[in-house]
């Protein structure tokens, strides 16, 4: 299952991150962050195409010794990054595919919230629930009665005593 | 949080829980905290101390008993014949579910949105049921106003409101944006951007109840749920007979009241108006704060009561999230006296939406009024409102000499009233101003985006 995911913004700035709070976060962000290379270069790719006919599904983006790294785009260049643990060899495709679609589908209810400014924080409790809910992936309670979000390029929490990091 | 979420529940819904008299002096003096706002945390501590899920209290009850009755009668004496027969009838509308013991105890809480405080006392009284989740059951007069409200953004009820036309709308509650995007998916169930009738009763009374101090529960209460309201109202009851029965009675019965209860009422009001009293609810909020200080000073042999009557003044809350009222009540009138110069002047610079809100405030601002100030004929602006006050003195006076010095009293109290709403509306004056900046702010962060924005669509 999932140890981590991620939605990232078009201009590559974090719009949500989440991972498993027992393991070290940061080595998730920095994951998410050099997967990013890697999706725009699958885009690239494809981005001769049509829009209409480029695929969503990234496919498995790069692999680790521990972690395989999946990736998403949405129509907007809203990307989705999944990283799951290589051990859990039982983890398919399609299976990969349907959390992605489960993932696109939250967001989708994000962006229909007429209080959400498109480019902030995801901040929402249960915005990534569903997805969350098919993986092990711990949506930390960020509390909604927080201040307004930050900018671009502010941090992104994973957890309420996750570390915050600026991209 | 659920837990205590229902403990602050207990602890607002002490009348309803127990139906005794002795949570009205707790639940007013819980509801003064919420007038002013910054008691809370004060009022939760105290719960326990009264805790409505322990047995019926014993002493401390009986003890409190005391000054609320002698407060109650003085208040209720001439309105309680006609609370019970409609009372009873209102119960079946409003709980179609069977539980009618049950629903006039879910009301009080509501009643802060709705009735006068005679109301919403006399229903703690009688009514004896318990709900645990009574915050977000919504009564008929919150849901006749919601049902207006959604009116005036969309004529027909059956359709929905758009996310932009409704972000507008419960934005000028005043709540923080990260709250109002979690009230809005806690109700906007289908996820679509747009709010059903239902769904739009639903965010409306999670604003109230913010508004009020209740946390934001963690999901949509099942009283809330859509389906259920489809169910319980099944069709705007624009034409509630029964209620226009009551409201017509609840002016008539507060008018003959004394000073104390004016002021009560006039905060109350709101509440016995159906659309327009709850829409100056958001200035009443302010205006409550500052007339119940003067009550409170005022009256002090009548504390029982002035606390009882501010139970209903939560419901002063639900106006508020009324976009064009709380715009042009905040501004114009914290204080009913002040309603009509400043809400015509408020009215005039606001965006156009608000223009529809603003006869409606104005009404009832002259309603309240009334019984409110029977010494002083507040029709016009405040520095009008000494005028009146004046002239009506004047005109006893040659009459009877007793009355004089009442009418000075009066007129003191009065020019004392004019002189606070002063200082309110110039400190509106400049959150308003702030509120200009950031909206400026905001315009010119939209167009950056926007800019931003045009480069993609080339690729």
């Amino acid at each position: 299952m999932a140890v981590c995911i991620a939605v990232i913004a078009k201009e590559n700035y974090p719009l949500y991150i989440r991972s498993t709070p027992t393991e070290n976060e940061l080595k998730f962000h920095y994951m998410v962050h050099t997967s990013l290379d890697v999706v725009d270069e699958k885009i690239s790719a494809m981005g001769k195409a049509l829009v209409d006919q480029r695929e969503l599904y990234l496919g498995l983006l790069y692999p680790t010794e521990d972690y395989k790294v999946y990736g998403y785009v949405t129509n907007s260049k809203v990307k989705f990054v999944m990283v799951v643990d290589s051990s859990n060899t039982a983890l398919r495709d399609n299976e990969i595919r349907s959390m992605f679609r489960k993932l696109h589908n939250s967001y989708t209810d994000v962006m229909c919230n007429p209080f959400y400014n498109p480019g902030d924080r995801i901040q929402s409790r249960w915005a990534l629930l569903p997805v969350s809910a098919s993986s092990p992936v711990q949506v930390g309670p960020t509390s909604c009665v927080r201040s307004s979000p930050g900018g671009p390029y502010s941090c992104v929490r994973s957890s309420p005593a996750g570390p915050l990091i600026t991209w | 949080m659920m837990s205590k979420n229902d403990g602050e529940i207990r602890f607002g819904n002490p009348a309803e829980l127990h139906g005794t008299k002795v949570q009205i002096p707790y639940l007013t003096t819980e509801k003064n905290s919420f007038k002013r706002m910054d008691d809370e945390d004060k009022q939760e501590t105290q719960s326990p101390t009264m805790s409505p899920l322990a047995s019926p209290p014993s002493s401390p009850p009986h003890y409190q008993r005391v000054p609320l009755s002698h407060g109650y009668s003085k208040l209720r004496s001439s309105a309680e014949q006609m609370h019970p027969a409609p009372y009873e009838a209102r119960q079946p509308l409003v709980q179609p579910e069977g539980s009618s013991s049950g629903g006039p105890g879910t009301k009080p809480l509501r009643h802060q949105a709705s009735l006068i405080r005679s109301f919403s006392v006399e229903r703690e009284l009688q009514d004896n049921s318990s709900y645990p989740d009574e915050p977000w059951r919504i009564t008929e007069e919150q849901r006749e106003y919601y049902v207006n409200q959604f009116r005036s953004l969309q004529p027909d009820p059956s359709s929905f409101i758009s996310g932009s036309v409704a972000k507008n709308f419960f934005t000028k509650s005043k709540l923080s944006i990260p709250e109002l995007s979690y009230i809005w998916e806690l109700s906007d169930a289908d996820c679509d951007g747009a709010l059903t009738l239902p769904e739009f009763c639903a965010a409306f009374h999670l604003i109230v109840a913010r508004k009020n101090g209740y946390p934001l529960p963690e999901g949509l209460p099942p009283t809330l749920q859509p389906e259920y309201l489809q169910a319980a109202f099944p069709k705007p009851k624009w034409d509630c007979q029964l209620f226009d029965s009551y409201s017509e009675s609840l002016p008539a019965n507060q008018q003959p009241r004394d000073l104390n209860r004016m002021e009560k009422t006039s905060v109350k009001d709101m509440a016995d108006l159906p659309v327009p009293t709850q829409d100056v609810t958001s200035d009443d909020k302010q205006a409550l704060k500052s007339t119940i200080n003067e009550a409170l000073s005022k009256d002090v042999s009548e504390d029982p009561a002035t606390k009882s009557g501010l139970l209903p003044p939560p419901p002063a809350l639900p106006p508020r999230p009324c976009p064009s009222q709380s715009e042009q009540v905040s501004e114009a009138e914290l204080l009913p006296q002040l309603s009509r110069a400043p809400s015509q002047a408020v009215e005039s610079s606001p965006a156009k939406k608000d223009v529809p809100y603003s006869q409606p405030p104005s009404k009832p601002i002259r309603r309240k009024f009334r019984p409110e100030n029977q010494a002083t004929e507040n029709q016009e602006p405040s520095t009008a409102a000494s005028g009146p006050a004046s002239a009506a003195t004047m005109k006893p006076h040659p009459t009877v000499q007793k009355q004089s010095s009442k009418q000075k009293k009066a007129i003191q109290t009065a020019i004392r009233k004019n002189k606070e709403a002063n200082a309110v509306l110039a400190r509106l004056n400049s959150e308003l101003q702030q509120q200009l900046k950031e909206v400026h702010q905001e315009r010119i962060a939209l167009e950056n985006q926007l800019e931003q924005l045009r480069p993609v669509t080339v690729l």
